[in-house]
């Protein structure tokens, strides 16, 4: 039996399955990782096989990036600025103030920046995308590119997958360096550093294990947050009202496998340590 | 009356024209709920053949199986000799490259152009260079009537524009046989017999196969060559369609009323 035809057994049978036995509980969380996991196997399988969607990935990519670009870069702004205040008084205790930017940098970094990025961009894009595919479905649309012929997943869930996998890393990098820059404004709020010492400071005290892990970890994120929410709009199956619990969905898994990810991540961090 | 026994006449007719779709015993399921019991019927090329039936008697289904949408719980479904269930991805593609599927609901892509709604089934072609293309797509556009629509998006059309497209995105791949699920319903009456009319210029320009379900009888009158009616998941009736609506049998007439 072929990918494709498992969909269509999938969304032929499940209204069904609905009204007999919907299963729920445990049963339906490993229904739901078994399901997830056939479709990550597709896409690695399809995505490495030619032809490919290069520009349908540039396309989604930018729109990824112009989608959340702005969002990002005003959270970690915040982010920044509002950490190292109140960081500050605490290291000013101790007489520690010195520390302040290597400690906002790694704190920033290693955790915040890519995690809050990530749910950003989980809620922005990931809605957006599950509410998208779940109304071509509907509509019909995935099926006619089908029966075209035009294989709808390599071009509309391979190159969302990749352009997730490609831009969340990037919007996190963006989001590190605007951080900063609020950090920086943040102890400028009380008492002046320059510019190069304050960032002379900060990349001092960063190790390469302070910043590969998490550069390494946000690859992920943005897999989950593609994976998840394609997942959950592709499959939909249950008409106009399916749109929108695609979307909340894709979001609320997104976000839940965003902090799973981020917890495995730490563990193996660790383990190089 | 058509009975069983004509319809075996009527088979053994068509077998002699070139065939190019024959069903046998398809059956189809949704859990307990049977929709299609045991269905044979075939196509011949350059014919045009009326699907009838009520309101979830599962004509979309029989077509969703055609296409390898859905999967048939048994019996065969062969198209140009193939057998559609037993393919793999690659074979089901090339079959459906030559098959065109105009979906009840138009189904056009709304995040695109019409023009790239109508030049992304040839993307896999490398074969088209890109002002052939252009002139493909406004041929088609020009045989349903709407070129001035071309760059439009499709939520900027109207229900009977967007079938329309719908039908000219079909065409465009020259498909060899076309499946119709219902193409004029939810259209006024002077729309509905444009686009039976052009479904015949299409099947005589082309000379291609149609399967057309539809429950408007102008439309039936107008394209087809045969009919066939469907009830409980069986063919209850097949014939011309003066003979079925001059049929002795109730559950026909009661349709052609
Ligand atoms: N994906 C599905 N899951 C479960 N049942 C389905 C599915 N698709 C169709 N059915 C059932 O199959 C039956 C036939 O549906 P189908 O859409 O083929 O009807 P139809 O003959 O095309 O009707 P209409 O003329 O209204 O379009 C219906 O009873 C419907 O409930
Ligand atoms: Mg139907």
């Amino acid at each position: 039996m072929t990918a494709d035809k498992a969909t269509a057994h999938h969304t032929a049978d499940s209204s069904q399955e609905k009204d007999i036995s919907k299963p729920t509980g445990v049963k339906a969380l490993l229904i739901e990782v078994a399901g997830m996991t056939h479709f990550s196997g597709r896409f690695f399988k399809e995505a490495f096989l030619p032809p490919y969607e290069l520009n349908e990935f540039l396309k989604q990519s930018y729109l990824i990036g112009n989608k959340s670009l702005p969002l990002v870069g005003i959270t970690a702004f915040i982010m920044g600025l509002v950490f190292t205040m109140q960081s500050q008084p605490t290291l000013a205790k101790f007489g520690a103030t010195s520390w302040l930017p290597a400690m906002v940098s790694v704190a920033m970094i290693r955790e915040i920046s890519p995690v809050i990025t990530a749910l950003i961009c989980a809620g922005k894009v990931g809605s957006g995308i599950g509410a998208e595919l779940a109304s071509m479905r509907v509509t019909e649309q995935i099926d006619a590119m089908e029966v075209a012929g035009n294989r709808p997943f390599k071009y509309i869930v391979v190159s969302k997958i990749a352009a997730t996998i490609f831009m969340v890393p990037l919007l996190v990098i963006f989001a590190d360096g605007i951080a900063l820059i609020g950090s920086y404004l943040g102890v400028n709020l009380s008492g002046h550093t320059a510019f190069n010492v304050f960032f002379g400071h900060v990349f001092n005290k960063l190790d390469f294990i302070d910043v590969f892990p998490a550069f390494v970890k946000t690859f992920f994120f943005g897999f989950a947050i593609g994976m998840i929410s394609c997942y959950k709009g592709y499959n939909s199956n249950e008409g106009t009202e399916g749109v929108g619990r695609a979307a909340n969905s894709a979001v609320v898994i997104a976000s839940l496998a965003i902090f799973i990810i981020d917890m495995i991540a730490v563990q193996v961090a660790n383990l190089f340590n | 009356m058509q009975t069983a026994i004509d319809n075996k006449i009527t088979d053994q007719k068509a077998h002699s024209a070139e065939e190019v779709v024959r069903i046998e015993h398809l059956s189809k399921a949704f859990g307990t709920h049977t929709v299609l019991k045991d269905i044979n019927l075939h196509l011949s090329k350059g014919e045009n053949l009326i699907v009838m039936g009520k309101s979830g008697t599962g004509k979309s289904v029989l077509i969703k199986c055609m296409v390898g949408l859905m999967e048939p719980d048994s019996g065969s479904i062969c198209i140009f000799g193939q057998s559609v269930p037993d393919l793999d991805e690659k074979e089901l593609n090339d079959v459906r490259k030559k098959i065109g599927f105009l979906f009840q609901s138009a189904a056009l892509y709304d995040s695109m152009t019409v023009r790239e709604n109508l030049e992304f089934p040839l993307r896999d072609d490398k074969e088209i260079k890109s002002g052939e293309r252009a002139k493909m797509v406004e041929e088609v556009l020009n045989n349903v009537g709407l070129l001035e629509a071309i760059d439009k998006m499709p939520s900027e059309l109207s229900g009977g524009m967007r079938k329309r497209i719908g039908l000219a995105r079909t065409l465009i791949q020259r498909p060899d046989i076309i499946l119709y699920d219902e193409p004029t319903t939810g259209l006024d009456p002077i729309t509905s017999r444009e686009i039976s009319h052009l479904i015949v210029d299409i099947q005589k320009k082309y000379g291609s196969a149609a399967l057309i379900i539809t429950h408007d009888l102008d439309c039936a009158r107008i394209t087809g060559n045969r009919v066939i009616l469907l009830d409980e998941g069986l063919v209850i009736a097949e014939g011309s369609y003066d003979d079925l609506k001059d049929s002795n049998d109730e559950r026909v007439r009661d349709f052609f009323k």
